[in-house]
Parts: structure tokens; sequence; C-alpha cells
């Protein structure tokens, strides 16, 4: 036995840390006790998926997704998505969808904001702005149909028309299967 | 003036008929050559068919006599045609030196040096530029042009979006914005007052409530305008307005507007530094009150509906406070 003391420390130190983790804390306040409210960007639930429906008739609505288009260079999402191409952020007209390709997808990226950049824009654009904004980033990469995808630029056009463009494949796409225990 | 001075309906605000500005006034000029000489001749013309119908009236029970000529008579309407042919020709030369004198001095006044003011347009709304060399005295302002009179100002606009067309109907001939495309055009006024204009090219739903109004003041007066324009806003003094700007930047708000000496410093919108300064909101629609303000920021879709502004809800308390916060910008 060499060096009884600091192996007698040991575990008062590790009991000392793990002081704060053993605070309970029985009433976390009514903020915290809503039910959790994001989109999963799995397809495997804990029971029923919960998730918030998707709000579909902006992406259904031309007009919409052009007030998209015009809010996207607004808030200047442009600034760092570009016209699609990516920059700054990712790109948003290829088949790469790092949180997943779904309008409520899309919709909670823009609202909790993602890390390495994103901002959150919650409290600070009305919701139903944020499914329009949604919606155009869909028909970047083709995913509307192409008489609701816009087919004209404000500005001088950089790219093919959305509503041109071939549609792109994300991976979740189609839904996962899950596999089978052997 | 000369026209229709007198006239109840033509001689007040957004006529042209009634030119306090320079342009105005060369345009109204022609106008009114063109109108007294046509009037003029119109009535000759009316005066001689009716005496010709009335001399060579006849009964319906008995057959016209036929037409007889006499060398004299021939002599006679060739000089009479040939004459009225003279003085036709004679009086479109007047009205088309005329209308060349006004163009020259229309286009003379682009070559006076001039104040430059830069004016943009937005569906539904009018951005207004007073560019300065130093950066810190730029003023940016929306829908109230405040002008000094006697001084040639250089507008200088575009459009932000669709095609607009600028015109104060008292102050000059209207100009088209072009998105992409700029246009330049010296005006000058002569008379102080409010003078209203409109936006002349139809732009969208809210094309009817695109409004501005071209404030003609004194040299002096509109220095000191512009010297109070280009401070930063009010900082808010008591809790309410505090907590006013907290709102402001908390919410949508800051998404779009400018408030100087703030964080909020978007362009989307009109710049709302010195809001209360302004006599009108939503371009001209609604004068700028405490209830009217309420209403255009709870929900501006009901008021003016496809414009910009979207629908904001937040409490009562939030409200009266940003509504306190936004009064004190003067």
């Amino acid at each position: 036995m060499k060096c009884p003391l600091p192996f007698a420390l040991v575990p008062f130190l590790l009991l000392a840390s793990g002081c704060k983790r053993e605070q309970r804390v029985f009433d976390p306040g009514a903020n915290d006790s809503r039910v959790a409210e994001s989109v999963p960007l799995n397809e495997v639930h804990v029971g029923n998926s919960g998730s918030p429906p998707a709000n579909l008739k902006y992406q259904e609505s031309a007009y919409a997704v052009s007030e998209g288009k015009r809010l996207y260079m607004a808030y200047n999402c442009v600034g760092c998505h570009m016209h699609g191409g990516g920059g700054i952020g990712p790109a948003l007209m290829d088949a790469e969808w790092i949180y997943g390709s779904k309008l409520e997808q899309i919709h909670s990226d823009i609202v909790q904001g993602r890390p390495n950049g994103m901002p959150s824009f919650q409290g600070r654009i009305p919701d139903y702005q944020v499914w329009e904004i949604a919606s155009y980033v869909r028909s970047l990469s083709g995913q509307l149909p192409s008489d609701i995808a816009p087919s004209r630029s404000d500005e001088m056009p950089v790219a093919k028309a959305e509503q041109a463009r071939k549609k792109e494949h994300p991976s979740d796409e189609s839904p996962q299967k899950i596999q089978k225990a052997p | 003036m000369i026209v229709t001075a007198n006239i109840p309906g033509f001689s007040g605000n957004q006529s042209a008929l009634n030119p306090t500005g320079a342009g105005a006034a060369h345009t109204e000029h022609t106008f009114a050559l063109i109108f007294w000489i046509t009037s003029i001749v119109y009535c000759l013309v009316m005066i001689v068919l009716v005496i010709a119908v009335f001399r060579h009236r006849h009964s319906l029970d008995t057959l016209p006599e036929p037409q007889t000529t006499t060398d004299p008579g021939d002599r006679f309407a060739a000089k009479a045609v040939g004459g009225a042919m003279v003085v036709t020709v004679v009086l479109l030369f007047v009205m088309l030196i005329g209308s060349f004198l006004t163009s020259r001095a229309l286009g003379k006044m682009n070559n006076e040096p001039a104040m430059t003011i830069n004016i943009y347009g937005h569906q539904w709304w009018w951005e207004v530029e007073y560019p300065n060399d130093e950066p810190y005295k730029y003023v940016r302002t929306a829908n109230e042009i405040h002008v000094p009179i006697g001084v040639s100002l250089h507008i200088h606009g575009t459009s932000r979006d669709v095609i607009h067309s600028f015109w104060a109907p008292n102050v000059h001939g209207k100009r088209d914005f072009m998105p992409g495309y700029e246009t330049d055009v010296v005006m000058r006024v002569d008379q102080p007052g409010r003078w209203r204009g409109q936006c002349a090219e139809y732009c969208g739903e809210q094309h009817a409530h695109m409004s501005f109004y071209m404030v003609a003041e004194s040299k002096s007066e509109f220095q000191k305008w512009l010297a109070d324009q280009a401070q930063s806003a009010n900082p808010p003094l008591n809790a309410q307005t505090i907590h006013g700007q907290q709102v402001f930047l908390t919410h949508a708000c800051v998404m779009c507007h400018t408030v100087r000496g703030s964080t909020a410093a978007s362009r989307v919108g009109p710049d709302l530094t010195h809001l209360a300064s302004r006599a009108t909101i939503a371009a001209g629609m609604l004068p700028n009150t405490t209830g009217n303000l309420a209403g255009w920021i709870m929900n501006a879709q009901a008021i003016k509906p496809g414009s910009r502004m979207p629908p904001n809800q937040m409490s009562g308390t939030d409200l009266q406070d940003l509504l306190a916060y936004l009064e004190t910008l003067l």
C-alpha cells in the first residue's frame, strides 16, 4: 500500500463533485412542466408520435411560397445560405439535410436555431411567416410541385427558377425501415 | 391658375391646375395655351356651323332648291377655306412651339445645381433619404418629403420591387420609378405648404394607398428639421418607455424597422427613428395618433390588406408601453 492518503481521498472527492448532481428538484415550474414540443428527426418514437402537425396549407399556396421567398431575402437568410447554394450556412438546394427535410423540421430549425451559427427566430417572426419561409426553403431543392414553386425573382436571377429545378431526393425522404433483430 | 383658379375642385391640393412648383407651372402654361386655343376654335366652328345650318334651313314640305354656284361665291369660299387652313396651321405651330418651349424649360431645370434627395418606391410606401458626405448626418425617413422652398431639388429615384410612379401634381410632372433603373429629375417648390402626391402607376393591392406629402417650408425651417432628423432617437427615460423599447427589440418590429440609437437596424420597413414627428402613418393613409398606431401594430392587415406589416399579437401592457415608447420618437 503506497500513498494511502490520496487513495483514501478519492471517494470523498467523487462524492463532493456529485453534490450538485444529487440535488433533486421536485417542482420544475409551470414553464418547464409543459410537454416538450419539438420535431423528431427520427421515425422511431416512444409511444405515439406527439409532434405538432405540419402546417401544410402554406406549402400548398403559391402566394405563401413567394412570400416566403421575399422574407428569405428580407430576414437575411440569403446572407448565409445565399440563393440556396450555401456559403456561411449549408446549401439548401441539394439532397443533404442535417436536421431533416420535412416542413415541420425546417420550421423548428428556424424557430429553435441550430448549433454553429443558425440563429433562433423564436418570438421574432409570426408563426405563419416561419411556415412560409420553410415552404420556400423546400422549393429550393425542387420538393414542391411546379405550380407552387416560384417561377421568377425580383432580383437578377442567379440560378434556375425554383419551379424548374429537378427534385433532389434527401435520404430521409422514405420512412426508415426498422431493422429486425436477427 | 390661368384656367381654373376660381373653379372649386380644380384649385386645391393634388391638382396639376394649381401649380406650386416651377415644373408644374411650365406644364400648366402649355395646358392653358392648348386649352384656350382649342376652346376658342371649337366655339367659332360651332357658331359658323349653326349659322350655316340656320341660313340654309327649309320646310320639310318642299324639295330643296338645287345648289347653284357663282364665280364670286366660289372665290369667297376658296378664300374662307384657305384662310381657315392658314389659321389652323399657324395655331398648330403655336401649340407645337409652346410645347417645345415647355420641354426646353423643364429640360433646363435638370442642369441647375440642386440638392439631392433619394426616393425609393416600395410596396406600398416611399423611402426618403437625404444623403450627406458625413455618414452620421445621413437622414432617412418615409412618406414625408420635407423640402426648402425656392431650392432646386434633384430627385434621384428607383423602385425596390415593382414599377411605381412618383407624382406630386402641384409640384412637377410624374416620373416612373423602375426596379433596377435609376431615374433623375430636378424639381422646385415655390410655395410653402403640404403638397400631397401619390403613386401614379398601378403597383398592387394597395396602390391607391401609396401617398406621400411634400412638405415645403422656408430654408431655415428646413435646415432645423434636417438637423433634428439627423439625431439618433431619444433614449427612453421612464420605466414605461424603457419596457416599451424592450418590447420593440424583442418582438417582430426589430426584424424590419430601424430606430437609430438602438440595435434595431433593419431596412425592410420605414425608418422609425423620428416616427412621432410624422403627421401620418401607413403612407399617408391614417393620421399618426395613438389609436391608429395601436390598430396598425395589432393588425395592419385589417387596415391595409396585403401590406408587408404582419399582425403582432402582444399583451395590453406590452402594447401600451410600446406605444408610449413610439410616441417619444420625436
